[in-house]
């Protein structure tokens, strides 16, 4: 067996050091070592001592794994995780092979890996997961599974090939029910207190009149009690734990409830909770996650939207009093082609300030969601540099804000790195 | 968009049927614009909803249902069934109604799923819808004579066939519609509009939003006295849907 990766490791980490030199940094070196070798993922990943984890889910999936990797690494393990971007099958087996030596060996306790939900299925089928976390099924991914049920199975798949432990969110009614199908793995739940239950809405209580799902009465090992600003309250084994974090946004506090079930599990007994706390209250929005930036010596801060709960979440999560706000909405295949969850977003916490700027390539549609809300919007130009450039001159002595979709973000993102520091994430 | 509050011109009551089930693709957009445009017409709104197992509402003006996980069918199929005869006397009776995707489909005589379980409709449309292994998913455009072009977007596994009785809403120029036969979108039977297009489908179609509301306030009131609406950005937003991309 072990015989192919003398020839499939070079060649992969040849094609890998060529295609940086031509400026990729590509998931294509990870295409040709899956194509000539399709067991190098599971040879190098098997004999990890603290096992292999898969996070997944429709939402959070960057942050949470960051999360998890950084909660991991603050007790002492060597970490392996593939990096923003490459939540394919093909992008772990090309973060691979910039880690694992000449003869395809990888020197880690644990991996943790961010797997898009489809593609994950095919990851899962190649390599079973010692444990997994599954976070939401929301409904941004309707153009590609044309229902949210089937994203369900689609996790529910990853969660039956889990040898180990299954960690899921007790609040979300897709994700709970995929527990009774688990054969092979313990179950464990991480969940929201009742108080909190309004705050995250599920997709099935998103209409336009209020309604929320009883609070859950599933055990959770790690349960959120309290938000308040960056402020949470996290209660484990019946105590509770206050800790200031530096990610914003309710979602990702709520996400910090999983990747600590997650790191619990991995850890066991040996868990050292206040080393814990301080690794979680320093990790660091991921890439075009809630990323606060200095523009004219002010924030600007760019927040991904994706879906209706996403969105909503973000409104709450980030207070518009004082700022200047842009929204931007593409429609591209990344982004999602279908638009109509605009329409179950409620924007009247924009009402007072109004809109500074509507930009990509449904600007329209976003500034017609916005007339149905009476929330004004100053300018509508569906071209992201011009809008950005018009937003950056008209609220120079502001504080920004900017809402945008995946792939209005990467636009965003690149014409900003041209006026500011934009950190870049390999 | 009129300033300050004259006087209403009356009030009209808006029906959603089984938000809690039926409200997936972005359905509340629909009982949005319907509320918001009464307003700029100078007429007050009121929301009702009917879900699974409530008494039915005896007063609706309009009555609008959306689309849902073929899960949410099945849950709503016996309240649906118990309220068939009321559903039937409302739209016999003109009262304006707007049903997308899987109330469309449930609407129709039958639905005929893959497995060949023949789940019973109400009836109102004369309609048939096979489940079918490919799914219909995209921006669509069709052109209505009635409307004008209509914008939206289709995600749909059944494949719905019209009897005799009822028209086509409109005939596709992008996208599939109905089926993937045929080129035609929708329904069209009394004061009923019925389509597989959400995106959600009354913001970018102004012209059916104001057909809803003529009818139903010219059912109540006698007679319809339009405001002045800025449709501007809705101009703008289909010219622009209309260069998407499937």
């Amino acid at each position: 067996m072990s015989g192919l990766s003398f020839v499939s490791v070079p060649l992969g980490k040849t094609v890998r050091a060529l295609s940086r030199l031509r400026g990729g940094g590509s998931a294509f070196p990870g295409l040709v070592v899956e194509r000539i070798d399709p067991g190098f993922m599971a040879r190098a990943l098997r004999n990890l001592p603290k096992g292999i984890i898969v996070v997944s889910g429709t939402n959070g999936k960057t942050t949470t794994t960051k999360m998890v990797v950084e909660l991991l690494e603050g007790q002492g393990l060597k970490v392996f995780t593939n990096r923003t971007g490459s939540n394919f099958t093909r992008g772990v087996a090309a973060a691979l092979l910039g880690e694992v030596d000449w003869r395809g060996r990888l020197s880690a306790d644990v991996a943790v890996l961010e797997l898009d939900e489809a593609h994950a299925v095919h990851f899962v089928n190649l390599v079973p997961p010692t444990h997994c976390l599954l976070l939401n099924v929301l409904r941004d991914q309707l153009d590609r599974f044309g229902e949210i049920d089937k994203t369900t199975r689609l996790l529910e798949h990853i969660a039956v090939k889990t040898t180990g432990t299954v960690v899921l969110n007790r609040e979300d009614p897709r994700v709970a029910s995929i527990a009774p199908s688990v054969r092979n793995a313990a179950v464990a739940y991480f969940g929201l207190a009742e108080s909190l239950r309004d705050t995250f809405p599920s997709d099935d209580d998103l209409r336009g009149a209020t309604g929320t799902a009883p609070a859950s009465s599933l055990p959770a090992d790690v349960v959120l009690e309290t938000v308040v600003s960056n402020t949470a309250t996290f209660r484990m084994d019946g105590e509770a734990s206050t800790v200031d974090l530096t990610l914003r946004g309710v979602y990702n506090i709520f996400n910090a409830a999983a990747a600590l079930a997650m790191a619990r599990v991995i850890l066991g007994g040996e868990a050292k909770r206040d080393a814990m706390l301080r690794s979680l209250a320093a990790v660091e929005p991921a890439f075009g996650r809630g990323e606060s930036l200095v523009v004219d010596g002010l924030p600007l801060e760019l927040v991904l939207v994706k879906n209706p709960s996403g969105f909503r979440l973000g409104l709450k999560s980030f207070d518009a009093v004082g700022y200047a706000t842009m929204i931007a909405i593409n429609d591209n295949y990344a982004d999602g082609r279908d638009m109509s969850w605009l329409w179950d977003v409620d924007f009247d916490s924009l009402r007072t300030g109004g809109v500074e700027m509507v930009s990509g390539v449904r600007a329209y549609d976003m500034a017609l969601r916005l007339q149905y809300d009476d929330v004004a919007a100053q300018a509508v130009e569906p071209d992201t540099g011009s809008a950005l450039r018009t937003f950056i001159r008209s609220a120079k002595d502001r504080p920004k804000r900017i809402f945008c979709t995946y792939t209005a973000m990467l636009a965003i993102r690149r014409d900003l790195s041209k006026i500011t520091d934009v950190k870049v994430v390999s | 968009m009129s300033s300050g509050t004259p006087a209403s011109k009356g009030t009209v009551r808006i029906l959603q049927l089984y938000p809690r089930d039926m409200n997936i693709y972005g359905d509340w957009g629909n009982v949005l614009v319907l509320k918001q445009r009464l307003a700029w017409h100078g007429y007050d709104a009121v929301i009702l909803e009917h879900n699974a197992g409530d008494t039915f509402p005896g007063d609706a003006d309009i009555l609008i249902g959306g689309g849902g996980q073929d899960s949410g069918q099945v849950v709503i199929q016996q309240d649906l069934q118990s309220n068939a005869a009321h559903l039937r006397a409302l739209a016999g009776d003109g009262t304006p109604m707007l049903a997308i995707c899987g109330l469309y489909q449930l609407f129709g005589n039958f639905f005929k799923t893959q497995d060949g379980t023949v789940i019973p409709g109400i009836g109102i449309l004369d309609i048939e819808t096979h489940g079918g292994s490919e799914r219909l998913i995209g921006n669509v455009v069709a052109r209505s004579e009635e409307f004008g072009d209509i914008h939206g977007y289709e995600n749909h596994s059944g494949q719905t066939f019209l009897g005799p009785t009822v028209r086509p809403l409109a005939t596709v120029t992008k996208g599939e519609g109905n089926n993937s036969k045929e080129d035609h979108e929708g329904a069209r039977h009394l004061n009923i509009v019925a389509s597989y297009l959400h995106g959600s489908m009354l913001p970018k179609n102004p012209a059916v939003a104001d057909f809803l509301i003529r009818e139903a306030v010219t059912r109540k009131y006698g007679s319809f006295e339009p405001g002045d609406v800025d449709d501007t950005l809705a101009d703008l937003a289909r010219r622009h849907a209309a260069s998407r991309p499937r």
